[in-house]
């Protein structure tokens, strides 16, 4: 039925898209995809939903959007429920939201470590690392996963942060995530890239470390080791 | 239900939101007052990540952040519900409260907080996103419709500590012309 189309405007290059995609496909729910240039043109159709941020991705189902990732993963959860991404228990719930919100406030860290030099590069791999830390000491503890023994919310909103930041690390020229520093973490993401849902729902690696060393380039003006 | 405190300072706007909301659902707690300069072992203990206010601590089992508390305590104690049912309206009422404490809280504090050129860059910013909060609520009593809801409860602030803030950080945000639904 037209009036229940799914459609997300996202971007390959983009963890956040991502999230919405394992969240989609995790559930079993068809959806066109519809990629943006989100860096250096974005489509009407995008301004026309996402008018406040402008950013991707953004989820139209039935004509209405739904912006900001994890809001549109919790809208998944909601009008989707089978499959639940979130625990049952209200408290539980609580504590797997609190640390979706902690993965996005720190998280941006990588970005700004990404895109400085100098004491503003130096301040953001500290955050990386506290972040990195907390995580593997307050959030996995001994878990499989974030979400127990299946991937749940927080190994979502983790999830991507993970991956890219091995991307950052290669661009940039630099080792955050020691598996001797983080070996929990570590565990948890080898065993997260091979989910099924995630194993063929990752970008390409090398297309990403191409597209990136150029966004670096471009925003710093050198060429990175 | 069993037994809540929540530790937290009274000036802080985030601790209002608690207290309204569980005044609202009628929920008896015991308020543990923190000094900011002065973190209890406690607090540090409950929440080890940001260690900040406020903390609810229900059970005792510790929850931070006041939008999660907020949903919780909506979720728990279910009459009187706070946010909307229809997944789409949740979504934009939870979009509405990130623009909120991400972009307006902090654009009211940069203007309150900074000099010169920037006080005057942060002033344009944070009367923008009043603007987008203004429409939000035109025609309105409350965010919530006829009565409140989660949204009145984020934005709760604005009726009371944006005065205190204008007059202390020398700036005027919010007034009558510019705004006639906010100021509401």
């Amino acid at each position: 039925m037209a009036d229940d189309q799914v459609k997300l405007h996202g971007s390959w290059v983009s963890l956040y898209s991502f999230r919405v995609i394992w969240a989609l496909e995790i559930k079993g729910i068809s959806y066109e995809s519809i990629e943006e240039d989100f860096l250096y043109n974005k489509s009407q159709l995008l301004l026309q939903y996402n008018p406040v941020h402008k950013k991707i991705p953004v989820l139209v189902h039935g004509g209405k959007p739904v912006c900001e990732s994890m809001i549109i993963v919790e809208y998944i959860e909601e009008t989707w429920p089978h499959n639940p991404l979130l625990p049952r228990d209200p408290y539980e719930r609580a504590l797997a939201r609190f640390w979706v919100k902690f993965v996005d406030d720190k998280g941006p860290a990588i970005w700004r470590m990404f895109k400085s030099r100098g004491k503003e590069h130096e301040k953001a791999k500290t955050e990386s690392l506290e972040m990195l830390r907390t995580m593997e000491q307050h959030a996995l503890g001994d878990k499989k996963f974030f979400g127990g023994d299946e991937i749940g919310i927080v190994d979502i909103a983790f999830g991507g942060f993970a991956y890219w930041l091995g991307v950052v690390e290669e661009v940039v020229g630099l080792k955050l995530f020691e598996d001797q520093a983080f070996p929990r973490l570590h565990a948890w993401s080898n065993d997260f890239k091979q989910v099924s849902v995630t194993k063929r729902n990752l970008p390409d690696p090398h297309r990403m470390l191409v597209f990136y060393k150029d966004v670096r380039e471009k925003l710093l003006g050198f060429t990175s080791s | 239900m069993g037994e809540l405190t929540l530790i937290a300072t009274p000036q802080s706007s985030y601790c209002a939101r608690i207290q309204w909301t569980l005044k609202l659902k009628g929920v008896e707690y015991e308020f543990i007052e923190e000094d900011l300069l002065n973190k209890s072992p406690l607090l540090l203990e409950s929440n080890p990540a940001y260690k900040k206010f406020p903390t609810i601590l229900h059970e005792g089992k510790p929850l931070a952040e006041s939008l999660i508390i907020l949903e919780y305590i909506d979720q728990v104690w279910k009459h009187y519900p706070l946010l909307p049912h229809d997944p789409s309206d949740k979504a934009i009422a939870r979009s509405s409260a990130k623009f909120a404490d991400e972009k307006l809280i902090v654009e009211v504090w940069e203007a309150f907080k900074s000099e010169g050129e920037k006080k005057e860059k942060a002033i344009k910013a944070a009367v923008e996103s009043l603007a987008t909060v203004d429409k939000q609520i035109e025609g309105k009593k409350c965010f919530g419709g006829e009565r409140i809801g989660y949204l009145d409860l984020v934005y709760g602030w604005l009726a009371h500590w944006l005065n205190v803030m204008e007059e202390v950080g020398g700036m005027k945000l919010l007034d009558k012309e510019s705004f006639p639904s906010l100021h509401q």
